[in-house]
Parts: structure tokens; sequence; C-alpha cells
């Protein structure tokens, strides 16, 4: 079985945020800023992760919790940015 | 100010200990030790003597022996009240404060305790009457413990002395774990030790018989926002604030010993400084930390001050290793988890009075309860700006000038700050509004709780428990005075006086006095309008006009830099100790029980390797060290696995 975005990202997820804690219910609707999992280090943090993991890089009008605070948005943003040019 | 210990109830070998419960705080009072026992009572003291060198002794009885105190701290209008006294046909046999107390509760009954104007704690016996009244002072700042066991009271200034009871031992409270991990601070009277009890700031309790019976006898209070201002004229206020802070330092360097200051180079502590120094009989000795790291270090600002106060001024350097060093010490003397490394270097600097001679030293503690000096004020402040136009792009920018200190945050876009700050939450009649996102962004830290502590706090929340207990007039409050009370009657005692305050300084055997926490300058604070503490994002307003003469410009001006310490980063590195590696190793978080060790050694890992750990991760990686810690200094290994129930 191949392995997806959403399956990498939420491994980082796990692994950064939540110290491997696999038992968390966080769903992929779920705020990480709500629920605790992130703060404002941890932003910082996980946009370094997927601009070195997906080769992508995000202007900092992308950098916002629109794109970035659930899984499923980020997986939507980085598809998003597969298919478009790199916002200004 | 000094420690004491006592038991009310019938013991056989009383005696032996109230030796052991004394010494288990003779650090408080390095001076004298005395006892006093009669049939069904004990009281124990070790004294730090400050006022009455030769005559103060304790516990101390009146001349027809009925009424004994035991007291630790110190009444700063013992003159006054002496005076009135002798007015009213007592005599003194002593120059003390303590036998003023003793006379009073004559006088007064119960009711002694309103007429005092100090920072104490004491138990005194009534023979007559068989009853026992212990009280402690309306902010807090000196400390009382007690528990029951087999129908006997124990109490002590602090819980180490109380282990000392056979059949009293420690065990966690996770309920106060919660509280820690989410408030900062056990909710009073509950402490970090399973049924072990703090009496709460401003109460007194009495015994007498098989009845107990405990009340408060001041609260802080503030206006209702409707009310017409009872100070108008900022002039007016500004004179009148420098007029009673000026007398409630003046009060406070009464001692038969010299009194010192601490110097942080901040606004506050230099307010003081400069009032002391105007008022010392003798050159003021000042005394402040230095940092290796420029984030936290203050040097260039204490220098200025301590140059142009003219004071004999020591500094102690905070270096790299220090804070790592001394942790188990302060965790010892805090007797209680925290989640910051701040008490370890005010630990350091106590040493550092003590070691110069001093006893006594003013600092400017409480000015930012008091005036509104917090960053957490002006954040509520602007969140609530903030909530007024939710989609504005502008407004969450604000955000940045409240934290240049936090690296995180000033690269954050205006939408993030909005998110983290919970500007859109709507909840702006939610009474701990201003504090909310503290305690959400430090409940984040409960993520490595262990899956069996977890189970025992399902379903509690520590901040319904907070919200739970304010007084009925907290909603017809200001929302700065609400944000104020929440600092005041919960932080101040359960944080910033205790495990930063007294027990680093006792400690060491050192009185810190504070002049901005009398509580007649508090009462006063509490009526002006919310406008001259806070004036926009200027905190203190009316304290700088006050005092503006005083000092430089430099210090005047400068924006309130919060006291920090290096947190996880001070355990990092090769140069660690080896209790750093034993205490988060996987078989002792796993014996202990409170803490997932596998997601606590990735914690560790992960702050080894970032070079600025977030908010979240430093407080989680100090509260687990220092819960840790605490276990080690304070549990037996039988106890160790033994959660509470």
């Amino acid at each position: 079985m191949s392995t997806t975005a959403k399956d990498i990202v939420q491994a980082f997820v796990v692994e950064n945020f939540l110290f491997g804690d696999h038992a968390h219910p966080l769903a992929g609707s779920d705020s990480l800023i709500e629920n605790g999992v992130i703060d404002s280090t941890g932003v910082l943090e996980l946009v370094a992760f997927l601009e070195e993991r997906f080769e992508i890089t995000m202007a900092d009008s992308e950098i916002v919790p629109d794109n970035l605070d659930s899984l499923d948005r980020i997986v939507a943003f980085i598809a998003s940015k597969a298919t478009a040019p790199i916002a200004a | 100010m000094c420690g004491f210990s006592g038991y009310l109830g019938d013991l056989p070998d009383g005696a032996s200990l109230l030796a052991r419960m004394t010494s288990a705080i003779a650090h408080r009072g390095p001076d004298e030790r005395g006892t006093f026992s009669s049939k069904g009572i004990g009281l124990g003291h070790a004294r730090l003597s400050i006022v009455g060198l030769g005559d103060g002794q304790q516990p101390m009885s009146d001349a027809s022996g009925a009424l004994t105190i035991a007291f630790n701290g110190e009444i700063f209008n013992y003159v006054e009240l002496r005076d009135q006294l002798r007015a009213k046909g007592y005599s003194f046999r002593t120059s003390s404060d303590t036998e003023v107390i003793l006379h009073l509760y004559a006088e007064l009954g119960d009711a002694c305790v309103t007429a005092l104007n100090g920072d104490f704690a004491f138990a005194l016996w009534d023979g007559r009457k068989r009853r026992l009244l212990l009280a402690r002072d309306r902010i807090g700042v000196r400390p009382l413990f007690y528990t029951w066991n087999r129908g006997t009271l124990y109490f002590a200034s602090e819980v180490k002395a109380l282990l000392q009871v056979p059949g009293v031992s420690a065990a966690i409270d996770p309920i106060a774990l919660d509280q820690i991990f989410t408030l900062w601070a056990p909710i009073a009277p509950r402490t970090a030790f399973r049924g072990i009890f703090e009496l709460e700031p401003a109460h007194v309790m009495t015994v007498q018989g098989s009845r107990s019976t405990t009340w408060s006898y001041w609260t802080l209070d503030y206006p209702d926002r409707d009310e017409p201002p009872r100070y108008k004229n900022e002039r007016d206020a500004a004179e009148e604030l420098r007029a009673r802070l000026t007398e409630a330092t003046r009060i406070r360097m009464r001692a038969d010993v010299p009194v010192g200051a601490y110097l942080s180079g901040g606004l506050d502590s230099s307010i003081i400084s400069a009032l002391a120094a105007g008022m010392s009989p003798h050159e003021l000795k000042t005394f402040s930390v230095t940092f290796d790291s420029a984030e936290h270090d203050e040097s260039a600002f204490q220098a200025e001050m301590a140059q142009m106060l003219g004071t004999c001024h020591s500094t102690v350097a905070c270096g790299e290793g220090d804070i790592a060093r001394m942790f188990p010490e302060v965790i010892r003397f805090t007797e209680r988890p925290v989640l910051r490394t701040a008490p370890a270097p005010l630990y350091h600097l106590a040493q550092r009075v003590r070691e110069q001679g001093l006893k006594v030293v003013l600092t400017g503690e409480g000015a930012d309860e008091v005036f509104a000096g917090y960053d957490i004020f002006k954040e509520a402040r602007v969140r609530r700006f903030c909530a007024r136009q939710p989609q504005s792009q502008i407004r969450a920018h604000l955000f940045r000038k409240l934290y240049p200190y936090l690296p995180g945050l000033q690269q954050q876009s205006a939408r993030y700050l909005s998110a983290f700050f919970g500007t859109a939450d709507g909840a702006l009649d939610d009474p701990l509004f201003s504090h909310r996102p503290r305690f959400k962004g430090t409940a984040a830290t409960k993520l490595f709780f262990s899956g069996d502590l977890r189970a025992k706090l399902a379903g509690y929340d520590a901040t319904e428990e907070l919200a739970s207990g304010l007084p009925k007039a907290f909603d017809r409050w200001h929302t700065l005075h609400q944000a104020q009370y929440l600092e005041g009657r919960f932080l101040l005692p359960g944080y910033i006086l205790s495990s930063q305050g007294d027990r680093m300084a006792m400690a060491h055997g050192v009185e810190g006095r504070f002049p901005f926490l009398d509580h007649t300058l508090i009462e006063f604070a509490a009526s002006l309008p919310p406008d001259m503490k806070l004036r926009g994002l200027t905190e203190k307003h009316i304290l700088r006009e006050a005092t503006k003469d005083l000092l430089p410009a430099s210090i005047i001006r400068r924006t309130k830099q919060p006291y920090r310490a290096p947190d996880s980063v001070s355990f990092i590195g090769p140069g660690a100790p080896d209790y750093v590696r034993t205490t988060l190793s996987e078989a002792e978080l796993s014996a202990n029980g409170l803490f997932n060790a596998k997601a606590v050694q990735k914690l560790h890992q992960k702050c080894a390797a970032s070079a600025h750990p977030g908010f979240r991760d430093n407080a989680a990686f100090v509260g687990i060290l220092s819960t840790q810690l605490w276990l080690r200094s304070f549990t037996s290994s039988a106890h160790r696995t033994e959660l509470a129930a």
C-alpha cells in the first residue's frame, strides 16, 4: 500500500507534536491549535517540515490557519501546491 | 521571620516530635529555637531574629501564661499598635512585634488580625478556652500548612515539617498536578501533597475541642464598573499613591538589623530601592541576578540604577549549569512541581544576600498585580480589541508588540496570531477570558500525562474549579479588575510569593518584604479607575507618574521585561547533571506512573535538538522534571507508584 501525503503529515504531527501518542483522538478536521497540538513555534516547525519533505516553498501569505490548522487542510494545501505556481 | 510547627491533640511523645518538626524547617530560623508544650498542645519555633533581638524568643506567652504564640513574619505597624495598647493599660515585657499580637488578641479576640499590617502566619493558643487560632496574612506572603491525622491537627510553615509526623506521608495529589499543569499552581487549600492543606491567605482557622472553623477576614475587592470613579484627578491620585507607597516602604524598613533591596533593573524594584536609599540610615545594599544569555540579562539597567542611587551593589551570576545544579534543592524548597526554572536564580540570589550578612530585603514584588503591569493585562485588552472586528487583518499585529521576546510569535501572520490568542472565540463574557490563552497553552502540557493519570482525572477541569470559586461581585467588576483579581488572588500567593518568594528566600534564612503588597496600598490601587493603571498599552501608568522624579527616564520609560530564566536549555548538553538523565529515564518515569515515558523521552530528545523550544515543550519539560524530582525528594519508593485516589 502506498504512503499518502496524509500519512506522511499525520506521522510527522504524531511524532513531533504528540510525541508518538498514536492513541490521541485527533481527527482529520480537528484544529491543531484548538486541541493544543501546536503552538507558535510548532507552526514554524511544521512549515519547515512541509517545505523540506514535499519540496515546496511557502510564501508568508500562505502560512495561515486556513492552510495549516488541521490534517485535512494541510493535505489539501499540499495538493494545491502541486498543481499551482508558488504564491508571490 | 521564622518558621514554626505544632500540634493540637494528645501525643505521648510530643516533645520529640516537635523537635523533629522544628529541625526540618531550621533553615527558616537559624538564630534560636524554642518549644512550648502543655496538655494537648505543642508549639515549636525556629527563629530568625530581626525585631527585638534580645527579648523576642518564641514561643512567647503573656504574663498570665494563658496565651502562647508561635509566629512567623513581621507586623509592620507594631509600633503604632503597641502605643495604642499601652494607652489601654497593657504593659510590654519585650520590644518585639510578637508580644503585640498576644495583647491585641487579648483585646480584640479573633478580630486582632484585622488590625495587623504585615506579612504573618501564626498559631495562638488560648489556654483558658483551650482554643487554637491559626492565621495567615491577607496576601499570602507567609505560609501555613496543616493536616489531620488520627484526630490530631498538625501545622507548620513548610510541609517538610509535617512529613516528620508518624503516619503522615507524601503522595502526589493528581488534582493538584492537573491544576499546576493548567494554572501554574494548586488552588488553595489544596497542595501538591494529598491530604495536606494550606490555610488560604486572609483566613483564620480556630479549633476548639472537636470543632474546627475557617473563615476569611479580608477580600481583594474592586468597585462596580458602573460606579463613578473615586479618583477623577490623576495628579491627586498620583500624589496619594506616592504618599502611601512611601509609608509602606518606611514601615517595612523597621528592623533591628540592616535592610537591603533586590534591584532587577525594572521599574518596580528601582522605585523601592530609590525610596529605601533615601530612608536607610546606612548605605543601602542592593542585589541583582545576571544571566549569560542576553535575552534574560538586565545588568545594564541594574548598574545604572545602582550608580544613580549610590548603593553598595552586588551581583550574582546565574551562568550555564547553575540552574541545573541547583534545581533539585530548589524543588525540595518549592515543595511542588513548577513549570518554569525562574525560582532557581532567586534561590541563588538569596544565598548571596545571606553570605553578605543580611537577613532582610525589600523587593518590588506585587506592583504588576496591583498596578496592572503584566503582559497578560495588555493581551486581554488587545484580544477584546480584535474581537470587535474579527475579520481585521491589522489589529492582531498588536500581539507582536506585546511579546517582543518570543521569536516564534514575531514571525506569525495576523490570522495565526488571532487563532493563538483566541480572538474569534467570542467568549467575551467568560470570567477567565483574560487568562484563557495562558491556561489553554499550559494545559497542552498534559499531553504527557500517563493513561492511568488521565483516567483518574477524567471529567475534571481545573479552569471550571477556578471559575466556580470566584466571588459574586466578580461579574460587576471592570474586565481589567477581573484579570487583576485572578493574578492577585491566585497566581500571586500560589506561585510568585511561594515558589519564587518565601520558599527561595527562606531556604537561606532571608526575609523578603514587599511594600507594593501593603494591604492599604492594594485597597487604594483597587479603587483607581482602570485607565489610570493600564493607559492604552502602557502598563502601570499611575505608578510611573507618581515616581518619575525618583528614576532616570530610561527606567521610567522602560517597557516591562518579564522576569524569566532559561528553561529546558538549562538541562541540555554534555554538562547536564546525571540526575536529568536518570529522573527522565524510562525506568523511573514508568515506576512513578505519572507520565507517558516514551513521549517524555521524545520530548527530551526534541528539546536537546532545538535551539529555541516552544512554550509548551519548555513548560512540559520543566514540569515533568520537577515532578520527578519532587517524588524523589518527598516520597519513599513504596509511595512512588501509588497514585492518590
